[in-house]
């Protein structure tokens, strides 16, 4: 893992090489492609500019920044109960998943813990965005490959999880629900029951995908083998989620290095791929999803009761020092690095998000491609412009 | 009939006057059976249903919509070619019915040579592909212009390769001949529903509706227009009217080609087994029928476009000319001996 794998220097060898000969022996010139920042498969403001030979692609890169909010910036003058409100923005499809590590990167420098209670409802919301947010990813990435309806179907389906997390945060999109020390409300009346009965609706759903979409032998031949990340060079590149998974590294940390969440006392798998290509990335995906409809149904039947709130002063001063807390959030390792000298506000805050290092391989892995391939490539590494540029 | 009596002028301005209406018609119905309710009813969702009842009156709103629209012509483009190429795709798909027979007169004109006029002028659309791409002085519009020549060129091949089955078992090249070889034939002596080719070619069947799938560029042969990918391809600087001709040639051509399926596969605008029908009667019915024949074959290919996701490209020739064309070329050598040998 610490040289730069052979894959590597064969392919930018192979690709000098057809520079060489664009230029030289056929005396054509290559194209630039602008892919963006209005291009559909961008869905967002990411600019791939693309050098092409033909339909090949002789380098490609990403250009980012588009949709920079400053969000580091703006929460160094938000008390720490406002910043939620922002950071649930970053990535806006699993947004209760942003909200979860800052809380519990301020507890830790708080020295609180949150009540059991609030610890497992706090799992259930962050395993219901995680859902909706990859159910999402299933059928966009049927819509980039021209398959329109399995995204009808994702938008039909995903709302039975969004109407669960607004019965309790009162958001479809953004709850702002997490506080430091607990979470804001109880769950409501029957809202288990119902939750249960729409995880029985994802899994017929996860079921339908699997059959449209990865039975599909169009899909299959869009898919395999396209878009390969060895592990080295996706650990190189600092791949995460179910990017890193589906490229054979079983790493999670939701299990290796679970913090302040339920995930130790439910019975649950990690589901990884030896292939490495974008239909390993959609196989893993679609299992996770399923996987989370289990977990959510365990916590709900293990919900331990108690209080939702720890002891908490009313004005939230911050003690000085730094934490780092990361969670395994949809799109992958999303932490937050938290300075503070004391006051009211966070001193500094770095956001690590998944998506910046996921199409941060983009130069990689889509050199020698098909102009057809940027679209599979980029659609199963699966970013969030939010997410990237925050 | 009535149409023998008139001049020639008279019979001339009533066939114009009815390819005016017929080809848009057939476009709308399929427009609104298909794009707009079957893709509906596949996402589960309702679709258009405001404009008329059940939205039936949708694409007469969309067209004023579009009539409405400025229509733009890129700087960099070269003018005069982006103007045509929307008409040449149009003047394309009404030629397509010309020779399409809709009862046992009701034909335009009933050329000796009929399906390999069909086949001629179906591939002079790929012109106006291609001079659209190339005039719209964008690289997106570009690449799509140069994939659907590609690809046109193709798939025209196997879809030859697939009527001359058809050919070869009728022995003729007129449409409305090889309608009555299909009335009136018998498939190894039974003969009680005639002989749809559909039966004795069904491999020529196949391979011409994949043909059809990729020369209308329909998913999952629709990257010269893929939205994801060159977005929209060579419609991509078109806008207002022109874009409507484009929209519109693309469903009249559909319909076209299901008409000519119809046609070459089942049995046309005549009913199998129903010969006891008089032939007067046929007159009336007979449009009915190839219409209801085509909107089915129509709706085949909608279906299909929207439960598919799209092929790369070098799949797409990979297939044509790794499979189609070996197939179809054996389904000839055995329909041929068969001709002989029966």
């Amino acid at each position: 893992m610490t040289a730069i794998s052979d894959r590597q220097k064969l392919a930018y060898i192979a690709a000098q090489a057809a520079d060489a000969r664009v230029n030289v022996e056929l005396e054509t010139e290559g194209m630039i492609l602008n892919m963006g920042p209005q291009h559909p498969v961008t869905h967002g403001t990411l600019r791939i500019v693309a050098r092409l030979d033909g339909e090949q692609v002789i380098s490609a890169d990403p250009v980012m920044g588009y949709m920079h909010r400053g969000y580091e910036k703006l929460v160094e003058v938000r008390t720490y109960p406002q910043v939620t409100t922002l950071i649930n923005r970053i990535d806006w499809l699993g947004s209760f998943a942003n909200e979860v590590p800052f809380i519990l990167a301020a507890e830790q420098l708080m020295e609180i813990e949150a009540p059991p209670r609030a610890q497992w409802i706090r799992t259930i919301l962050f395993e219901l965005s995680r859902i909706s947010n990859i159910t999402l990813f299933l059928g966009d990435m049927a819509a980039q490959l021209g398959a329109l309806t399995p995204l009808f179907f994702a938008f039909r389906d995903r709302e039975f999880v969004l109407n669960q997390i607004e019965a309790v945060t009162g958001g479809r999109f953004h709850p702002n629900f997490d506080r430091i020390g607990g979470i804001k409300d109880d769950l409501p009346k029957g809202w288990l029951a119902e939750t249960k009965s729409a995880m029985v609706k994802m899994r017929s759903f996860c079921d339908e995908m699997e059959l449209l979409v990865l039975g599909s032998e169009i899909f299959e031949a869009r898919a395999r083998g396209v878009g390969v990340i060895p592990a080295d060079v996706g650990l190189q590149y600092g791949l995460s989620g179910a990017n890193i998974r589906a490229s054979g590294v079983d790493w999670d940390i939701r299990r290796d290095n679970n913090i302040g969440l339920a995930y130790d006392q439910i019975d649950w798998k990690v589901w990884t791929h030896t292939d490495g290509d974008s239909f390993a990335r959609f196989w893993v995906r679609l299992q996770e999803v399923r996987e989370a409809t289990h977990m959510v149904d365990q916590l709900c039947d293990g919900l331990p009761k108690g209080p939702i709130m720890a002891k908490v002063p009313r004005i939230i001063k911050v003690p000085a020092g730094e934490a780092y807390v990361a969670t395994e959030n949809p799109l992958g390792e999303m932490g937050y690095y938290i300075v503070s000298k004391g006051d009211l506000t966070p001193f500094r805050v770095r956001i690590r998000t998944a998506s910046f290092n996921n199409v941060s391989i983009a130069p990689w892995i889509l050199r020698g491609v098909y102009v057809p391939d940027i679209v599979t490539i980029l659609a199963s590494l699966y970013f969030i412009l939010g997410d990237i540029d925050r | 009939m009535i149409l023998g009596q008139l001049a020639f002028w008279q019979e001339t301005t009533i066939k114009v006057l009815l390819a005016a209406i017929v080809v848009p018609t057939g476009a709308a119905i399929a427009v609104y059976l298909f794009l707009f309710k079957l893709i509906s009813f596949m996402q589960s969702r309702l679709g258009p249903m405001e404009a008329g009842p059940h939205g039936t009156l949708q694409l007469v709103a969309e067209v004023g919509k579009w009539l409405q629209k400025e229509d733009i012509i890129p700087d960099k483009a070269d003018k005069f070619l982006f103007k045509v190429p929307p008409f040449i795709v149009l003047a394309t798909t009404f030629l397509l019915f010309v020779v399409i027979p809709a009862g046992p007169n009701a034909v335009v004109s009933s050329l000796p040579v009929g399906i390999f006029y069909v086949l001629a002028v179906s591939s002079i659309s790929v012109i106006g592909t291609l001079v659209a791409g190339w005039a719209s002085a964008n690289k997106y519009a570009f690449m799509g212009g140069l994939r659907a020549a590609g690809q046109l060129i193709a798939y025209e091949l196997p879809m030859v390769l697939a009527v001359i089955g058809v050919v070869i078992q009728a022995g003729t090249l007129n449409l409305q001949e090889i309608v009555y070889q299909q009335t009136n034939g018998s498939i190894f002596g039974f003969d009680f529903i005639g002989n749809p080719y559909i039966l004795t070619q069904f491999v020529g069947f196949v391979i011409f509706m994949i043909a059809v799938q990729a020369e209308l560029g329909q998913t999952p042969f629709d990257m010269p227009v893929a939205e994801s990918e060159v977005i929209g391809g060579y419609m991509v600087e078109y806008t207002g009217i022109r874009f409507l001709v484009f929209f519109l040639s693309e469903f009249a051509a559909a319909v076209g080609f299901s008409a000519i399926a119809a046609t070459l596969f089942l049995g046309g605008w005549s009913l199998p087994g129903a010969w006891d029908i008089p032939r007067t009667a046929m007159h009336f019915i007979g449009p009915i029928v190839i219409l209801t024949k085509a909107m089915v074959l129509t709706g085949v290919i909608f279906w299909v476009r929207f439960s598919m996701p799209r092929l790369r490209e070098d799949q797409l020739q990979r297939m044509a000319w790794k499979f189609l064309i070996p197939v179809s070329l054996l389904n000839i050598t055995i329909t041929a001996i068969l001709k002989v040998a029966l």
